[in-house]
């Protein structure tokens, strides 16, 4: 058994076999977990807003969809990941509350989630495997021994996708 | 106006916004005594910034599951507030109000309604004493409530605040009847409502 390395809210971490990575309590937030499946190393973001151009202060590479994945490809690689190998799974972006106060705050979670699947499309990686919207908050474990990424939720059943 | 965010606000704001906390809920004890027939008292409230890497140790883990109240401002200041109490406090806090002694890990439609109206008077108590205190207009929303994983509630406001910068802004206040009650509020002003709640309070 390996460790468990977490990953917190706007954070991203490289995780190489047998170690596994998670994050805690996705609400409207999107994990995006990459791997190389024959060198078995992969990374974990949990990124928060869509969309870094639209921010004045985004710095925080992160907090957002596009320059988060960016990084995370990036990280992987540079531990020894083969870029064109890379394969992604998707999990969040849930709409936690029935109204959402303002316009722009709409749909924030399935801004999340689309924004990350563009970003994904950019850069040639495929999304292997979803689990995303609905209104409800998930715990995410991902594998890069297996590619499992394991999901939990409030009085559902754990599923593997 | 300059650019506001929330690294640069001043320790008077601080000081504001904890005695607005302390005010509203001072007024939300009150409430929640007439509602529930017996004593409560509440300790100070803890004003805290937070990186969004830390607000889920912070409360206790992001996997503790809690009740989320939230609500929708309008008026003078727009934006949101919320209030979250653990699963187990909530539960106490129903089972007082409706005179029952349920165990239960689901809470029925009843409950959630009853839980919705605990919400309801505590976050309209808070905004009753900002509005109040700046003379501001203040429209709250009807209230929505959900119970999940504390970070994936806590994910809307901090959202929000992510749009602004790096950090959020907690309010933790303890109430006590017979048991300990930890709640949090979250104001989520939108940018241009943090200039007028500033300029009505004369600072800033």
């Amino acid at each position: 058994m390996g460790k468990v390395i977490k990953v917190g809210m706007a954070d991203l971490n490289v995780c190489v076999s047998p170690d596994s990575i998670t994050t805690l309590g996705l609400g409207s937030c999107v994990g995006i977990a990459i791997r190389d499946p024959v060198t078995k190393i992969g990374g974990l973001a949990h990124v928060m807003l869509p969309d870094s151009t639209t921010i004045r202060n985004n710095t925080n590479i992160p907090k957002f969809a596009d320059t988060g994945i960016e990084e995370l490809v990036k990280q992987v690689v540079a531990r020894g990941a083969n870029r064109s190998r890379l394969v992604a799974k998707i999990a969040g972006g849930a709409q936690m509350f029935a109204f959402q106060s303002t316009n722009e705050m709409v749909r924030v979670g399935e801004r999340n989630v689309a924004a990350s699947k563009k970003k994904l499309a950019e850069l040639k990686i495929p999304v292997v495997a979803q689990d995303t919207g609905k209104n409800y908050g998930r715990t995410v474990i991902f594998y890069p021994e297996t590619g499992d990424f394991v999901i939990r939720a409030v009085g559902k059943p754990e599923s593997v996708i | 106006m300059g650019e506001i965010t929330l690294e640069k606000m001043s320790d008077q704001y601080f000081d504001v916004l904890k005695e607005l906390g302390n005010i509203g809920a001072g007024n939300a004890t009150t409430a929640l005594a007439q509602m529930m027939q017996c004593k409560v008292d509440m300790s100070v409230p803890q004003v805290r910034l937070l990186e969004f890497k830390e607000m889920g140790e912070m409360i206790g883990g992001e996997e503790i599951i809690m009740a989320g109240i939230y609500l929708a401002i309008e008026g003078d200041v727009t934006g949101s507030i919320m209030f979250l109490l653990e699963k187990q406090a909530a539960r106490h806090l129903v089972n007082k109000l409706m005179g029952m002694q349920i165990e239960g890990e689901e809470f029925s439609e009843m409950e959630f309604s009853a839980l919705k109206e605990v919400g309801n008077i505590i976050t309209g108590a808070y905004l009753n004493s900002l509005s109040s205190l700046t003379n501001l207009v203040i429209y709250p929303s009807v209230p929505d409530l959900t119970v999940d994983m504390a970070g994936a509630i806590l994910s809307v406001p901090a959202i929000q605040f992510g749009k602004l910068g790096d950090k959020m802004l907690l309010i933790q206040t303890q109430f006590f009847d017979d048991m300990v009650l930890d709640g949090y509020f979250i104001l989520v002003p939108n940018l241009d409502s943090y200039g007028r709640i500033l300029s009505a309070l004369g600072i800033g």
